[in-house]
């Protein structure tokens, strides 16, 4: 259906836009800024905050750019007495019930109020204070996120991510009039809600009311003890978003920058959870073509699928507390983060001769529910705990600045090796479908012995942003140990954001869809998206993010998870075969039941 | 099934198992048990698939959706400006030092809360108070305890 | 003095000969334009405070494509000092259930609604009961429309269409953006005419008596009769029925004791006139216009204890989504105190009327947008008593 143009005129300048355009759509296509503080290009329109009013000819009241339609003849002015007077009280407004104590505040110069304020020179307050004493104590329940309402300025952004990408509303608002707040189910403290610890409404909160619980002082101080071997590890989608946050443009791959960054701040080894992802794929590949084998050859009725990934702690939550009834579907494979810590505190340091308590093993995340997994009980096969602190991206740019390092003029430099290693398919589990492809490159070659029937390894029906993505792949002239998956249609979907995957879920549920593989991750768009990225996050920004990823994909000489050489190292000389008995004691876990409630 | 369980599915059964029929489930919760307990609020977030926090936000919202325990009658007076005039300061000191609690609390016994409310509608008749939801209009002190005395009596 | 002030007697008024229901019958006999040319001759405006022509609303609804609209009556009368609807549901609910029917027929709705206050659920069952009866009634005609009734929890901005409309779906009451207006997207985002309990009465007795009796009354602004809800400090509380446009200094020698000082017209949310203006004051679309709330203030009254309870008032029942509205009425209040205390100069109470100028542009609801009118009204014609 053609949409009708609608002709109107925002301070005097005369603009067509289509019919159902905003006043703030069409006031940004003629590059006039209204600023917004509610409004987030994830989310749906809330219109609550007001600070983007703006002045209509002939209205009586004025309208909030963000929730207002334009109409024909309309004469917009986004910058008239009455609105700068209005927008000016309403960030003084803001500002009373909001804890100012803006250098104490972990968001301090990444603050959207700070910025409005800053702008419109509130000075002293004109406005009594109404912060309570007693919002000022946060909760710091949770390993992954901190919640500070005395910060909060109610503009429920948080709350509408919780809901509309997560499916989750672990958030919601509370009460009315001056009692109104964000806040849980019956205001308990995070870690007993249904939280899943995306993080993703610390990605939207606008200042410091959400944030992630930050390691960086433990870090400093495992780096400062000199009995202490500090190894970090970075997460795939670390490299192509930290520089967003040191002056970078967005979509933009540092992964050379980083190393050498982190090898600055004085880590003893710097190495790559893509190791660890290659060896993800090996034994998730393995685990899926065996459950196969069961289910179609030994007709073992207890073989549970679809498999589904279990790389994203956030979804693994999310399974444990919505569907516990299927956690037997998902893989047991550890995640990349979770092997790496496992393998780093055995192989690793037998290798380089360090004993596993003298060693630190940090993460570098784009996430903040890693937090939270490197403290689950089950995450100590080494005798340890296998990781001991996850930075998020954004920690590690705070960290970078810290030491005053000037990121941008940093040479490329290398992983150390062993454990650095690692293949375009381990880069690509940044992105939503990633896994799903790095997965396919290898099992389709195990069976066939051939590679993917895709051109250039790059298969295009599991990438993109559509929130589920179904494919299915005919396998097709396998090798004789694999013949009973000849001409067998392989079925895969993928969901990211944790309200595409409980759609998902229901389709298994309801025997709607027969699939073999399902990959799911937390967060919008994959991790590239996680709640640990450098804020803000849109559509178009995850976008460059994906681009940035595959191209740092195509550029890697080793494609195939199976062809990272040190992943064959370590079987041949460590853990023997895919799913053999030390890959069960390291690699793999369980999963508990929680509170559906 | 506990009682709450059960009073909740008679409630869904009766008003639909949408987000439509929150507030007629909560409100038959709320007149039955006094007050929304965890439990209840659980068994209609299970039972409307609803999360809990969105059964809870929701609830608090409302004045008369109590998430906190209420005794089994529960005494609103009416404090908007009319009723202010005419008096009822009287009556919820009086109340409150019969019943021995302050605003906002509820006897030992649990047979009464005291609250106070906004406009309760009946500015030609103040002092007023509600108990449960039948209306006490031209009140004076001593007949504020007279009826609450009589709900005393009658309640078990 | 002379008082002109006229008595009338349409929506209380038991004619034992025409019932509601007959009223009904007569109408149903009328092509749904006709009904809708008469109310806009009469020059009905909805009574619920914001006076939006009511002819012209179902005009709205009408022209809406779709088979699912709504027809919703609002009871959820909560505006401090306003009682007549609660007196109307209980002496004359079956004018207002013809009121409903009607509408749905005009506009082609199937169910109409009564939200009812839950401060007001001593009258549910009564209701229930009657409104059985009228929907037997309607099923005997063939007349395919239902009536129910929902019930509020205490929530005064629920009385505003759109949080009403939240409410009824099971979320929190709280106001939705505008546009859609509710004849576009309403309850259950469908086609909605939302009506005071009031207005569906006159729409009722319009077309009983038919618009000329109606017009006749009244000034060319504001056509017709108002339920009046008068308390305070007068001799005779209560709920009358009179003609609009009257002077206020008529209204204040009927109903004052002698001593008025100031009327708050409208509620809480409306204006505070002092006595110096009761002369100049016309009630009325044209002069102050009113949700039919009088409350009378007399010289042993402080203004500040009044502006004091309103803000209260506003404050806890603002449902806290926008800026303006939840941090204002806290400023608003807590600021009358710091000047009252002498923590702040009277000079703040200019910043705090700049406030409300701003409150009442960029809120979100007639909540925010209307605790400046007594808030002003109050500062400008009492500010000592708000000092010291």
């Amino acid at each position: 259906m053609s949409k009708y143009l609608v002709n109107l005129k925002i301070n005097n300048m005369p603009i067509a836009v289509e019919e159902g355009t905003t006043i703030l759509e069409a006031a940004r296509k003629l590059n006039f800024r209204i600023p917004t503080l509610c409004n987030h290009p994830d989310l749906t329109v809330a219109g609550n905050c007001r600070v983007c009013v703006v002045e209509v000819k002939g209205a009586r009241l004025l309208a909030a750019a963000c929730a207002t339609p334009v109409s024909e003849g309309m004469e917009v002015s986004t910058n008239s007495e009455k609105v700068r007077v209005s927008r000016k009280h309403i960030v003084e407004l803001l500002l009373s019930e909001h804890n100012a104590d803006c250098t104490k505040c972990f968001k301090n110069g990444h603050c959207e109020l700070q910025d409005l304020s800053s702008e419109y020179r509130i000075g002293d307050h004109v406005f009594m204070d109404l912060v309570a004493p007693e919002t000022k104590i946060q909760d710091i329940s949770s390993p992954s996120i901190v919640k500070d309402d005395s910060k909060c300025i109610r503009c429920q952004r948080c709350v509408r991510t919780c809901a509309e990408l997560q499916g989750v509303s672990a958030l919601a608002v509370v009460k009315k009039g001056d009692h109104q707040k964000i806040s849980t189910f019956l205001n308990k403290p995070m870690h007993e809600v249904v939280c899943t610890n995306c993080g993703q409404c610390i990605n939207r909160c606008p200042t410091g009311a959400l944030t992630e619980r930050n390691y960086i002082e433990e870090v400093w101080n495992a780096i400062y003890d000199p009995s202490k071997f500090v190894v970090v590890q970075t997460a795939p989608a670390t490299r192509i978003a930290l520089g967003e946050d040191l002056g970078i443009p967005v979509g933009q791959r540092v992964t050379g920058k980083m190393v050498s960054a982190l090898k600055k701040l004085g880590f003893n080894k710097v190495l790559d959870t893509d190791f660890t992802a290659d060896l993800t794929i090996m034994e998730e590949g393995t685990e899926l073509l065996t459950r196969l084998k069961k289910a179609l050859v030994d007709k073992d009725e207890t073989v549970v699928l679809p498999m589904m990934t279990s790389c994203s702690p956030g979804w693994i939550k999310f399974q444990e507390h919505m569907y516990p009834e299927l956690l037997g579907n998902l893989s047991t494979c550890k995640s990349p983060q979770q092997m790496f810590g496992a393998v780093a505190k055995t192989y690793y340091a037998d290798k380089i001769n360090i004993k596993a308590q003298d060693m630190t093993v940090v993460s570098i995340m784009p996430c903040v529910a890693k937090k939270f997994e490197c403290e689950r009980p089950e995450m100590r096969d080494s005798g340890y705990q296998d990781v001991d602190y996850v930075l998020t991206t954004r920690e590690l740019a705070m960290m970078i600045k810290q030491a005053g390092i000037d990121f941008n003029k940093l040479d490329n430099e290398h992983y150390d090796s062993i454990l650095g290693e690692s293949t375009g398919a381990a880069v690509i589990f940044g992105a939503t479908g990633g896994v799903m492809e790095a997965a396919l490159r290898t099992a389709y070659e195990i069976v066939t012995g051939r590679e993917v029937p895709f051109t250039n390894l790059n298969i295009k029906p599991v990438r993109g942003m559509d929130g589920i993505k179904e494919a299915s792949i005919k396998i097709k002239n396998v090798k004789p140990e694999w013949a009973f998956l000849e001409g067998v249609d392989l079925n895969v979907a993928i969901a990211h954001g944790l309200a595409n995957a409980r759609l998902l879920m229901e389709k298994v549920k309801s025997g709607e869809a027969s699939y073999h593989f399902i990959e799911i991750m937390g967060c919008p768009g994959g991790c590239l998206g996680g709640g640990g990225q450098p804020i803000p996050t849109s559509p178009e920004i995850r976008k460059k993010r994906a681009e940035a990823i595959y191209s740092e994909d195509e550029e890697m000489v080793i494609r195939k998870s199976h062809e990272n050489p040190e992943v064959t190292e370590i079987y041949k000389h460590f853990l023997g075969e895919p799913l053999g008995h030390k890959s069960h004691d390291l690699l793999h876990t369980h999963y508990k039941p929680r509170k559906r409630y | 099934m506990s009682t709450t369980e059960v009073l909740v599915k008679e409630l869904v059964e009766k008003n639909g198992r949408t987000r439509n029929s929150l507030m007629p489930v909560l409100q038959g919760i709320v007149q039955k048990e006094n007050f929304l307990s965890e439990e209840a609020m659980l068994c209609v977030a299970k039972e409307l698939d609803l999360a809990a926090a969105d059964v809870y936000g929701t609830a608090s919202f409302y004045t008369f959706l109590d998430t906190v325990p209420r005794g089994k009658n529960i005494i609103r007076v009416c404090k908007t400006i009319t009723c202010h005039m005419k008096g009822k300061d009287e009556i919820v000191n009086t109340l409150s030092s019969a019943l021995k609690i302050k605003v906002g609390e509820t006897t030992h016994d649990k047979k009464f809360t005291l609250l106070t409310a906004n406009c309760l509608g009946w500015c030609h008749k103040g002092p007023v108070m509600l108990i449960n939801d039948e209306v006490y209009p031209d009140l004076t002190p001593q007949k504020a305890m007279e009826i609450v005395e009589e709900y005393s009596k009658s309640t078990h | 003095m002379e008082n002109n002030l006229k008595k009338v007697d349409i929506i209380f008024e038991v004619d034992e000969k025409v019932s509601p229901i007959s009223v009904l019958d007569k109408t149903l006999k009328r092509s749904p334009d006709e009904i809708i040319l008469d109310l806009i001759d009469s020059g009905l405006k909805g009574r619920g405070g914001a006076g939006f022509p009511t002819g012209l609303k179902w005009k709205f609804a009408r022209n809406e494509d779709g088979d699912t609209k709504y027809v919703i009556c609002n009871a959820d009368e909560g505006e401090p000092g306003t009682f007549k609807d609660r007196e109307i549901l209980d002496k004359v609910p079956e004018k207002i259930f013809v009121g409903i029917a009607i509408c749905g027929y005009v506009v082609g709705a199937k169910e109409g609604y009564i939200y009812l206050r839950g401060e007001y659920n001593f009258l549910l069952k009564t209701l229930q009961k009657k409104l059985e009866i009228f929907n037997n009634e309607l099923k005997q005609r063939n007349f395919d429309f239902n009536v129910y009734l929902k019930s509020g929890s205490g929530a005064y901005v629920c009385g505003e269409e759109s949080a009403l409309f939240e409410s009824m779906e099971g979320k929190r009451g709280e106001p939705r953006n505008k546009p859609p207006y509710p004849t576009v997207a309403g309850y259950n985002s469908k086609p909605t005419v939302i009506n005071n309990v009031e207005t569906l009465v006159y729409t009722t007795m319009i077309c009983h008596i038919g618009p000329e009796k109606f017009k006749a009354l009244g000034t060319t602004d504001s056509r017709g009769s108002k339920v009046f809800s008068v308390s305070g400090d007068t001799p005779i509380p209560g709920i009358y029925e009179l003609e609009l446009g009257m002077p206020l200094h008529e209204f204040v020698n009927e109903f004052g004791d002698g001593d008025a000082k100031a009327i708050q017209v409208g509620g809480a949310s409306g204006h505070c006139v002092p006595r110096k203006k009761f002369n100049d004051t016309i009630i009325g679309f044209e002069g102050i216009p009113t949700g039919g709330s009088m409350m009378i203030f007399n010289s042993t009254r402080s203004m500040y204890n009044v502006l004091h309870d309103y803000l209260e008032f506003f404050t806890e029942e603002s449902c806290g989504q926008c800026t303006p509205c939840r941090v204002g009425c806290q400023q608003l209040l807590k600021g009358i105190e710091a000047v009252k205390r002498g923590e702040r100069p009277p000079a703040y109470l200019e910043d705090l009327k700049k406030l409300t100028g701003t409150m009442k542009i960029a809120a979100k609801c007639g909540l925010g947008q209307s605790v400046g009118n007594p808030f002003n009204s109050i500062i400008d014609n009492f500010r000592e008593e708000i000092i010291y």
